[in-house]
């Protein structure tokens, strides 16, 4: 019966030692088994153990761990009694490792092609044409544009969903039988992930390989895996066929990780009732990187023509791809970039565009928190200096006054009072954020610009810093600007929303509007690409289908950024005239050809 | 804070160990060596030159019949208390300028890094020998020279980690906050290149030590009857062919001090980055 087992883990335990030199186990009692050509996932948060399980199916722990127990049987080979030349026979062989980020991976200064076909040739297994020509058969089936010639090019001439997939090129080239995937859609944006998601999964199922894919997302899982399990703090929490864990999980932790996959839209807080005055508003912005030329267009121009207004207590959600110029927004309002044009207002009264200029108060009035609290923080302070700097800087709090703030801080945002004097390195990533959050609240601000405060957490932290800034906002009536990438998280928790393309404001409205048809493209195409959680999807999904054909594109400066990848584009009109911005009934305004007619609806 | 000095000094490793023991060494000779001098300085106390190792004279007597230990012990506080004044000197000045110009943006970083570029051209030996036959050697002069020769070396480092570190999202939300460009540098700034920096100066401080005993053994450095380390050795160089202690103590005094040194930055630079910082 074992031999239709094609991998079986029983009762693994990896330890590894504290600082005190105490040994400590990082997973323990792993078991699972998969037939040949069966596709498992591990999930579970940062930190619960799946990438160094994943890594002992190559039969490697990280430095400081070890591999104290169990057994790895993958074929005929148990890999724990294998010696160091016999496992690195298998790897990069018989057993392929694609990592989350393929960025990193890559060596920038030689060819994709050589680095592809680099592990048929270390390992012997075909001469160089044969490989080549091989590499050339897997780009294609990998849906890479320009299969023949993309291999000539170097890893900083492609994006990184384009990486990730080569990545899986330089894995597949050997015909490995088992195939560990890690992580690896993690870091691409979502309409990139749906690409990637595609592509790897018609190569898995074409060659049979015998998978693990590790994950944190269960959407993403739940389009892949034919079995899954939960892993939590080291141990398996649970462990079935997907099916059964997607849709009757048993285990509470599950339960938990599905839960906060999916955030609950909130009812809208009751509008607080105050002058309708907007609190902030942009008008014909314009902003970039470098010098301003004669044009009075910046070198490198990001955001063109943005004008929006934010209610006095009310949320607005920007979302958009990595590079679209969210952050770029926040940057201008913030001072820290003045526009090439435009204007921004607080209150009424404009801002001086640089941070020159701006008076202490204005500064105090608008805060922005970063996305990333590791790098946000000063590593050289602890948490109570942090949080008494805005106090004595903007409010003239000292000694005992400012220490008694940061306390009730503190308990604003739950987190015990004895961290006060602790260094920031030693706290955890939600605590860091919370402590991001808790420096912009301590200036007393009317806005806060939040830069993707959950994107660098875990789903379950994530949902409870957007539940903890829900509640600040409803106690404290602060106006906030939310940029994320996330479309599930920004529907849930604003009340109006923009999207960004390419620094073109291409459809904005009402949070309602994002819930019913049609859609601008882009945003059609943002909504379609989110991973729902049930198999089956990948298949259905349209998103991401080929754009129809259109003729000479004309060299007019206006035309619409999206026009490359749209595919309602229309020949003759968006490859030639600049889009208008227009209403739509459902209560959006689109930047696009077409209106409520002739959009598709869904 | 003394305590959590002792638990640093205790998780270094062997190497650390030594370098931080020889580095005490030196220092208390620098501050008690005049005091523990058998005889004065100047003093012609033996009966002949160059003699042996003695229970009268431990280290022997030099090319004048004078206590070499005396000399010696007397003589350390030049070499480490003229290299540490400079040492120290040249790394808050080059810091200062560096933090200076990566929170100055480009108007003023490009002017004073071409300034520093120039300097750091300049020979640091010629130019020493140069501004000593003209103005003659006086300790003030030769800590300005020690000083100015290691600036523009320590501004490059400084100002590598300050422009890196003004890059860096804590310091744009300070800025975002209204902070001033003082408050920048000197809180959100210095206190992560404290570590870096550190290494630097004990760096600068082994390259003073050289420079002043190779301008002390041209004649040029302190003058006698003083003598730091670097004379000893010049002054006993007829010696050589004997095989002197006369000058092979000198010589070894200048290897362990700066082989301490060196051993200790090393140590403390690898544990700074075991920290995770
Ligand atoms: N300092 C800079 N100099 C030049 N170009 C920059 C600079 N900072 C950002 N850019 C460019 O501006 C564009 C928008 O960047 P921005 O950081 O606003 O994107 P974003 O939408 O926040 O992306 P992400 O989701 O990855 O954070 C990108 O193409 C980026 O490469
Ligand atoms: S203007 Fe044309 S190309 Fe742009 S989004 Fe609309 S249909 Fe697509
Ligand atoms: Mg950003």
């Amino acid at each position: 019966m074992s031999e239709a087992l094609h991998v079986e883990v029983k009762g693994l335990t990896v330890t590894a030692r504290n600082a005190a030199g105490e040994v400590f186990p990082i997973v323990s009692g792993i078991d699972f088994a998969l037939k040949r050509g069966e596709v498992l996932a591990l999930i579970g948060e940062s930190g619960s153990g799946k990438t160094t399980i994943a890594l002992t199916l190559l039969g490697h722990a990280r430095p400081g761990a070890t591999i104290a127990g169990g057994s790895i049987r993958v074929g005929e080979h148990d890999l724990t009694r294998l010696d160091r030349a016999a496992l690195a026979q298998l790897r990069g062989n018989r057993i392929a490792y694609i990592a989350q980020s393929a960025a990193s991976a890559f060596n920038p200064s030689r060819t994709i092609m050589d680095q592809v076909i680099e592990p048929a040739l270390i390992h012997d297994l075909m001469p160089r044409a044969q490989a080549e020509a091989k590499a050339v058969e897997l780009f294609r089936a990998l849906a890479l544009p320009f299969p023949d010639t993309i291999g000539a090019r170097y890893p900083h001439q492609l994006s990184g969903g384009q990486l990730q997939r080569l990545m899986a090129a330089m894995a597949l080239i050997t015909d490995p039988e088992l195939v560990i995937l890690d992580e690896p859609t993690t870091a691409l944006d979502v309409t990139t992930q749906i690409e990637v998601l595609r592509a790897f999964k018609a190569v898995v199922l074409e060659r049979g390989a015998t998978a693990i894919y590790v994950s944190h997302d269960l959407a993403v899982v739940a389009q892949m895996a034919d079995q899954i399990v939960v892993l939590s703090q080291g141990r398996i929490r649970e462990a079935g066929a997907a099916a059964q864990i997607l849709h009757a999980p048993a285990d509470d932790y599950t339960k938990t990780l599905m839960a906060a996959a999916r955030p609950a839209i909130r009812p809208a807080p009751e509008k607080i009732a105050l002058p309708a005055a907007p609190l902030l508003e942009i008008r014909g912005m314009t902003a970039g990187y470098g010098k301003i030329g004669k044009d009075g267009r910046p070198r490198i121009p990001v955001l063109r023509d943005i004008n929006l207004t934010i209610e006095r207590g009310a949320t607005l959600g920007v979302i958009g791809e990595s590079g679209s110029g969210k952050s770029t927004i926040a940057r201008v309002i913030a001072g820290l970039l003045p526009p090439a044009s435009g204007q921004v207002l607080l209150d009424g009264e404009a801002l001086p565009p640089g941070l020159q200029g701006r008076s202490r108060d204005q500064f105090r009035r608008v805060q922005l928190v970063f996305q990333n609290a590791d790098t946000a923080l000063n590593p050289a302070h602890s948490v109570g200096r942090i949080l008494a700097r805005p106090l004595a800087f903007y409010h003239g709090l000292k000694g005992n006054a400012a220490r008694m703030r940061v306390l009730e801080l503190l308990d604003l945002i739950r987190l015990p009072a004895t961290l006060i004097d602790r260094p920031i390195g030693g706290l955890s990533g939600g605590q860091k954020q919370r402590i991001n959050l808790a420096r912009a609240l301590a200036a007393d601000p009317q806005l806060i610009l939040c830069d993707e405060v959950t994107s660098a957490l875990d789903t379950v932290v994530g949902a409870a810093i957007l539940e903890l800034m829900a509640e600040l906002r409803r106690e404290l009536g602060i106006t906030t600007m939310f940029i994320s990438h996330d479309i599930s998280t920004v529907r849930a928790i604003c009340d109006d929303i923009l999207v960004l393309y390419s620094g073109t404001m291409v459809e904005t409205g009402p949070r309602t509007a994002f819930g019913v048809a049609p859609f601008h493209p882009y945003t059609d195409l943002l909504i379609g690409s989110v991973p729902e959680m049930r198999a089956g999807w990948l298949e259905e999904s349209h998103a991401g289908a080929a754009p129809p054909p259109i003729g000479e594109i004309s060299d007019h400066p206006d035309l619409c950024r999206f026009l490359p990848r749209c595919a309602a584009r229309v020949d003759g009109l968006c490859n030639t005239t600049p889009p208008p911005r227009r209403p739509l009934t459902k209560g959006s305004q689109i930047l696009c050809h077409h209106g409520d007619e002739s959009l598709c609806p869904l | 804070m003394m305590a959590s000095a002792f638990q640093r000094a205790k998780a270094l490793p062997v190497s650390g160990k030594v370098g931080l023991a020889l580095v005490i060494f030196w220092l208390a000779v620098a501050v008690f060596g005049p005091m523990l001098a058998p005889y004065p300085v100047g003093a012609f106390v033996a009966y002949d030159v160059f003699d042996g190792q003695s229970a009268k004279h431990w280290l022997g007597s030099d090319y004048l019949g004078r206590d070499v230990l005396s000399r010696l012990l007397s003589g350390a506080r030049y070499t480490v208390g003229l290299a540490a004044a400079a040492a120290l000197l040249a790394s808050t000045t080059g810091t200062a300028l560096a933090l200076t110009a990566a929170v100055g943006g480009a108007k003023v970083d490009e002017p004073l890094s071409r300034f520093m570029d120039m300097l750091i051209s300049i020979p640091s030996k010629i130019f020493s020998l140069v501004l000593v036959a003209a103005f003659g050697s006086s300790l003030g002069l030769l800590l300005l020279i020690a000083a100015f020769t290691y600036v523009p070396g320590n501004y490059r480092i400084a100002r590598a980690l300050a422009v890196n570190l003004a890059q860096m999202d804590y310091v744009q939300v300070a800025r975002a906050r209204g902070e001033g460009r003082f408050h920048i540098a000197i809180a959100e700034i210095l206190p992560n290149m404290i570590h870096p920096l550190l290494a630097d100066f004990g760096l600068r401080f082994v390259f003073i030590v050289l420079l002043l005993s190779g301008l002390s053994f041209l004649g040029l450095g302190v003058q006698p009857p003083d003598a730091d380390l670097g004379s000893l050795v010049r002054e006993n160089i007829s010696g050589l062919g004997e095989g002197a202690l006369a000058i092979l103590a000198p010589a070894v005094a200048i290897a362990t001090l700066t082989v301490g040194v060196n051993l200790l930055i090393d140590a403390i630079g690898f544990s700074g980055k075991g920290k995770g910082r």
